[in-house]
């Protein structure tokens, strides 16, 4: 008899790292999760324990696999998704950290961005990586790092001292760690570090000299799709067939293999990814162009990435600062407890407003308060924010994607998909269908999707979209003048958020 | 931290269902819609109304008390979870229910008159379909209905008196047919729909439920009668056993949950 094979997903995410179990089909057989500790060592500093992390890997595998009744032998191949731009560098001899990994949230290194910018780096650093320097990205962070940790700069230049994000750590522990482990990286989180060149797909000599960095200490760079080894421990001779930034990998797991094809994954905050084909867009709008993935030898295949800063955790700050719901879903209740928003915005500006408008001095506000207003319309507007706040990225997505494309659906995936009420209003404010496939783990699919790829488990791309079901769809159905009137009215209510905060 | 006292939460359960009844229950039809023994559930209503939580009224004579719940108990509140929150914990059992069945799926809560639908998930065929997140469901003609009729409202005696309207000519027409398939549903753990509301269409539903055996929702797997029956009109294996496995798994998140 065939041994059942399935492919195994991690998903290292800020809070916790998962491992999912993937059949033939796409659907989840099994899934098994540890959280970590986030350590705040001073305001604005969010750190992780990579060891930490490295041993809820080591026991997650193994869980999942009994969870499910199967041992390695019936793993075909393994594949990661990760939390993109934690930084972190360990020691290829003792296989150890030399300090924790400066996650994705911290913003130390706002004065060495700003030391870039000041000192007319800008456009360079954006004409060869895509993008203008920020504090998202690892290269500045492993910059501090290697200004601040006793021996990281001298260690770099021996060759003794790697750097990674954390899908080099995994893949080099699970690959051996100090004993040959390999030390590569994939495409997509290699380029948010702000060391690549987004057209060649290598580290470019003249970012490194701008920020510093020793060219020994870096990773190879691989393609998402193909085998970076086999594990030498944990789950020992199955092949690492995928690696992905997260978003990249909830790109692939939707199965947006067609230029225009687009993505929002919505969680604390939100994550639109729109396939744009072989053409690297430009996005005066500030969007990020970005990698979509690269499949093998094959071409790299480039996206427009638009986040939104708060969508969900406006829910956590209605449950939680104001205490007028239980739980997040209950703000649903509150919400269809009433038939419109009764004149109320909210717009969560909370530190500032980011792509497409860029006004870091915008506050939040609520505007149109009078005393007809009840919990109800807040709830309401609380979630149509989101609705406009997604409105505002299609926007701009569609002026800055390549001519021709423009978006005609959106898959959505996360957790608020679980909000009837949000996607119909998303639907009915972008105005186009809004649908979402039966897997909702469409970061962890994506890993799957492309480590089995790599290992001939699935044939090729058509297989992976004829995988893709749609479980629900909402299509547009507010009245076109009530659409220009409520946008008209949020614009408004957005400009009322700016310059709130004094210069110093 | 010790586990919930279940005589608690059955009383508990008895009053939540003598508050959604219309009229007031007879001792069995408590006893029969929770699955609890007559003694235990006598046992139930007669400290409850020492406490004063429910009253007893014999106006069918002495030998027939029926029970309600007194003006004071009323104070507790009502209602089942939210039902948006049931959704949430429902989004991946409901998807994988669907998956496993090539069915579509809905989740119903009972409401006063009718079940209200709270989740839909296509069938995962790709054929267009329309969500029916909204829509209401009849309680005597739909499997969503029956399963929570049969696990939770006032049985038949809630729709007593009032036309059992027909939806096709399968339709449960009287009140004694209905009595007699919702002991059915009891025997069986899960109720059918076999044309009753759609002349080609079924469906195939389970309780969910809450603490003390009272049903807060129910959960529904729909397709062609064809798909859900076989030819002597036995519900296909396969179906049953994914369905309850659902219904159950959604009954301890539920418990967890209220």
């Amino acid at each position: 008899m065939v041994k059942e094979q399935v492919v195994a997903a991690i998903d290292q995410g800020t809070t916790s790292t998962r491992c999912l179990l993937f059949n033939h089909a796409g659907r989840m057989v099994a899934v098994s999760q540890l959280e970590h500790r986030q350590h705040y060592p001073r305001p604005g500093w969010v750190e992780h324990d990579v060891m930490e992390i490295w041993r809820n890997v080591e026991r997650i595998v193994p869980a999942a696999l009994r969870e499910a009744g199967l041992t390695p032998d019936n793993l075909a191949a393994l594949g990661i998704a990760n939390q993109r731009e934690t930084t972190v560098i360990w020691n290829r001899k003792t296989g150890r950290p030399l300090a924790r990994a400066i996650t994705w949230q911290d913003t130390r290194t706002e004065p060495l961005v700003e030391e870039l910018a000041a000192a007319g780096k800008a456009d360079l650093i954006r004409d060869i990586c895509g993008m203008p320097p920020t504090t998202y990205f690892a290269g500045p962070r492993l910059r501090w790092l290697l200004d601040n940790v006793p021996g990281a700069r001298e260690g770099a230049e021996k060759g003794d001292v790697l750097f990674g994000t954390m899908e080099s750590w995994l893949i080099w522990q699970l690959t051996g760690g100090p004993a040959g482990g390999s030390h590569v990286t994939d495409v997509t989180n290699a380029s948010r570090t702000m060391l690549m060149d987004i057209r060649d797909l290598r580290w470019d000599e003249r970012l490194l000299r701008v920020l510093d960095i020793p060219r020994a200490m870096l990773p190879e760079i691989r393609p998402n799709a193909t085998v970076y080894g086999s594990c030498r421990t944990v789950v020992p001779g199955v092949p690492i067939g995928g690696a992905l930034g997260d978003q990249h990998a909830a790109l692939f797991g939707q199965t947006c293999f067609k230029p225009g094809e687009a993505k929002c994954t919505y969680g604390t905050g939100a994550f639109l990814l729109m396939n744009t084909g072989a053409r690297l867009a430009t996005s005066p709008h500030g969007l990020i162009p970005t990698i979509g993935y690269v499949v093998g030898d094959g071409p790299p295949v480039y996206a427009l990435e638009g986040s939104i800063a708060v969508t969900g955790s406006l829910v956590q700050w209605f449950r939680d600062s104001l205490e007028l719901i239980d739980t997040a879903p209950q703000i649903e209740s509150l919400a269809t407890s009433v038939s419109d928003n009764g004149g109320c915005y909210i717009v969560p500006a909370f530190s500032g407003l980011y792509a497409p408008r860029w006004h870091p001095d915008a506050r939040g506000v609520v505007v149109g308060l009078t005393s007809y207003v009840t919990k109800g319309h807040l709830a309401r507007a609380v979630l149509e924010a989101t609705g406009w706040q997604t409105r505002e990225v299609v926007d701009a997505m569609n002026a800055d994607a390549p001519p021709g494309l423009a978006l005609t659906r959106l898959k959505v995936d996360g957790g608020m998909t679980a909000n009837h009420l949000l996607m119909q209003f998303v639907a009915d404010v972008i105005d186009v269908p809004v649908e979402r496939p039966f897997v909702m783990e469409a970061v962890s699919l994506g890993a799957a999707y492309a480590a089995g790829l790599a290992v001939g488990y699935w044939a090729d791309l058509a297989v992976l979209r004829s995988n893709w079901h749609r479980a629900g769809l909402w299509e547009p159905k507010m009245d076109a003048d009530l659409r220009i009137v409520e946008h008209d009215n949020w614009n408004r209510a957005v400009e009322r958020t700016y310059d709130w905060v004094r210069p110093a | 931290m010790p586990g919930r006292i279940q005589s608690i939460e059955r009383a508990v359960a008895v009053l939540r269902l003598l508050d959604t009844a219309d009229q007031p229950l007879e001792l069995h039809e408590i006893a029969d819609t929770l699955g609890l023994a007559r003694t235990t559930t006598h046992g139930i209503v007669t400290t409850l109304r020492e406490l004063g939580l429910v009253g007893q009224i014999h106006d069918h004579g002495p030998m027939h008390g029926r029970y309600e719940v007194a003006e004071a108990a009323r104070l507790f509140g009502r209602g089942g979870p939210d039902p948006h929150e049931l959704r949430s914990l429902a989004m991946n059992w409901a998807d994988s229910l669907a998956a496993q069945t090539g069915l579509a799926v809905t989740l119903g809560v009972p409401t006063r008159s009718d079940v209200l639908v709270v989740h839909h998930v296509f069938r995962p065929d790709g054929t267009p379909q329309q969500l029916a997140v909204g829509q209401r469901r009849p309680l005597h003609a739909s499997a969503l209905g029956k399963a929570l009729l049969a696990f939770a409202s006032s049985g038949v005696r809630r729709l007593q008196g009032t036309e059992l309207t027909p939806y096709t000519k399968r339709t449960i027409r009287t009140h004694q047919e209905l009595t007699d398939a919702l002991a059915a549903v009891r025997q069986d753990g899960f109720a059918i729909e076999d044309g009753e509301l759609e002349p080609d269409r079924g469906a195939v539903a389970a309780p969910v439920q809450g603490p003390g055996g009272l049903a807060v929702a129910a959960v529904a797997a729909i397709g062609r009668r064809d798909e859900l029956f076989d030819g002597r009109g036995q519900t296909q294996q396969d179906l049953v056993e994914p369905l309850k496995r659902t219904a159950r798994a959604l009954s301890r998140e539920v418990r967890r949950l209220w």
